[in-house]
């Protein structure tokens, strides 16, 4: 009598790993299906989707399309609220920014674990490399993630498992581990070998990875944020508003978020009840939001830098519309900040 | 076969298609989902989870700047 075919549960990034690993699983009889998991700070989508210059792009969500290559279900999870704990008190610590990467990838694999648990799945897998990154992937922490999840030997990694010891599915002859990849290092060149193997020609290869918390500029907006808060919390909204528009802290109760083209303008038009917020009447120019309380004489700085970024930078004379949190606009008349006064260090 | 609709408007994606998901897991195969966005990303990716999850895209049309698109809920294979 044949046995049940056994199931795996694939982490689908929408990159070029992941995609292989479900791959090389599937060619030895294994039913796949992939997990997305959501975290807030995901590259993918919300950028393409704000601004103007990048909506002619293809928008195509990443981790859909490979599963279409592949032809598995992919189920896309929500863990916005769950991950602030991740991302606020990461038992590893921090990366090269404020990418918590090994308490992410356990808490992420833990979930996959809850999920096959619930759906009767026999194990995970992932697109892990040895050695492929500084933090989540080396020979010394790849075995923290298998145990700190929970997932034990349960978790596979289909393009290293050869230099790493059998786990669960490899030592019940469920997966040949003679089929399965010894790849190492920081190198892409297995990978695309396998890819060109496989007839995989079209593949997303995001520079920087796909979390913007590997972003240097987000992440010191992320820790401005807080500083200027007193307290490390966020709500959607503000790591939202963190990935648009320049952000300006004249001071250290407010900063200036300005809209820089037409798709984040009207973005931002979406927290106009939420802010304070200004914008040049006089000369066509940017909609800007005022986090934090503002003095007369801050609200005065403010209408001249988004002066400033307006087309009248030159004039004499800006009219600026600023309106409070009731909804009661008013009318400034003020002089662009020059490049001199807008000091560098106020750029966040 | 009844008809639900399920408001997605203002969020970005993936969060439509995660809503859309998590209001399919609760109906029943041959119902019908009508989804309303302003995220036009929707257009691609609804129609993409339907096709991989087993569900049809009975319609999709724009009105001013929603996108609404009609989910036929499949029987999950």
């Amino acid at each position: 009598m044949s046995q049940a075919k056994r199931k795996a549960v694939a982490l689908v990034s929408g990159g070029l790993d992941s995609m292989l690993a479900v791959r090389v699983i599937q060619e030895q009889g294994i039913h796949v299906e992939g997990i997305n998991f959501y975290t807030g700070f995901c590259v993918e989508g919300h950028t393409h989707a704000i601004r103007k210059k990048d909506q002619g792009k293809d928008k195509r969500n990443n981790a859909l399309w490979v599963a279409e290559q592949l032809g598995i279900k992919l189920h896309i999870i929500d863990i916005v609220e769950e991950y602030k704990d991740v991302l606020l008190n990461p038992k590893h610590g921090y990366g090269a920014n404020m990418n918590p990467c090994l308490d992410c990838k356990i808490f992420m694999v833990h979930k996959a674990l809850e999920w096959a648990d619930k759906n009767g799945f026999d194990f995970i897998i992932t697109g892990e490399v040895v050695g492929q990154r500084p933090m989540s992937q080396r020979k010394d922490t790849m075995p923290v993630v298998a145990r700190e999840s929970g997932a034990q030997d349960r978790l596979l990694r289909p393009l290293c498992a050869k230099n790493l010891p059998a786990t669960l599915p490899e030592r019940e002859g469920w997966v040949d581990r003679e089929k399965l990849y010894d790849f190492s290092g920081r190198s892409r060149k297995p990978q695309m070998a396998l890819a060109a193997q496989f007839g995989f020609s079209d593949y997303a290869t995001p520079a920087g990875g796909c979390c913007f918390l590997t972003d240097e500029a987000y992440s010191r907006k992320l820790v401005d944020l807080w500083q200027a808060r007193g307290k490390r919390e966020y709500e959607m909204d503000d790591i939202m508003l963190l990935k648009v528009g320049r952000h300006i802290r004249p001071a250290p109760h407010y900063k200036l978020i300005v809209g820089r083209e037409e798709g984040e303008n009207n973005f931002l038009e979406g927290y106009r009840k939420i802010y304070i917020h200004l914008r040049p009447i006089s000369h066509t120019g940017p909609l800007v939001l005022l986090d934090g309380e503002a003095s007369e004489e801050d609200i005065v700085l403010a209408a001249r830098i988004t002066a400033r970024y307006s087309k009248g930078h030159t004039a004499e004379q800006v009219t600026v519309q600023v309106t409070d949190l009731n909804g009661v606009s008013r009318e400034l008349v003020v002089a662009p900040l020059s490049p001199d006064e807008l000091k560098p260090e106020w750029h966040l | 076969m009844a008809r639900y609709q399920l408001d997605a408007r203002r969020l970005l994606c993936p969060m439509p298609v995660i809503r859309a998901q998590n209001r399919v897991a609760e109906l029943q195969p041959g119902d019908v989902l009508e989804v309303t966005c302003t995220d036009p990303g929707a257009l691609n990716d609804i129609p993409a989870w339907c096709r991989i999850n087993g569900h049809r895209v009975l319609a999709t049309r724009r009105d001013g700047n929603e996108v609404i698109i009609d989910i036929e809920v499949g029987d999950g294979t």
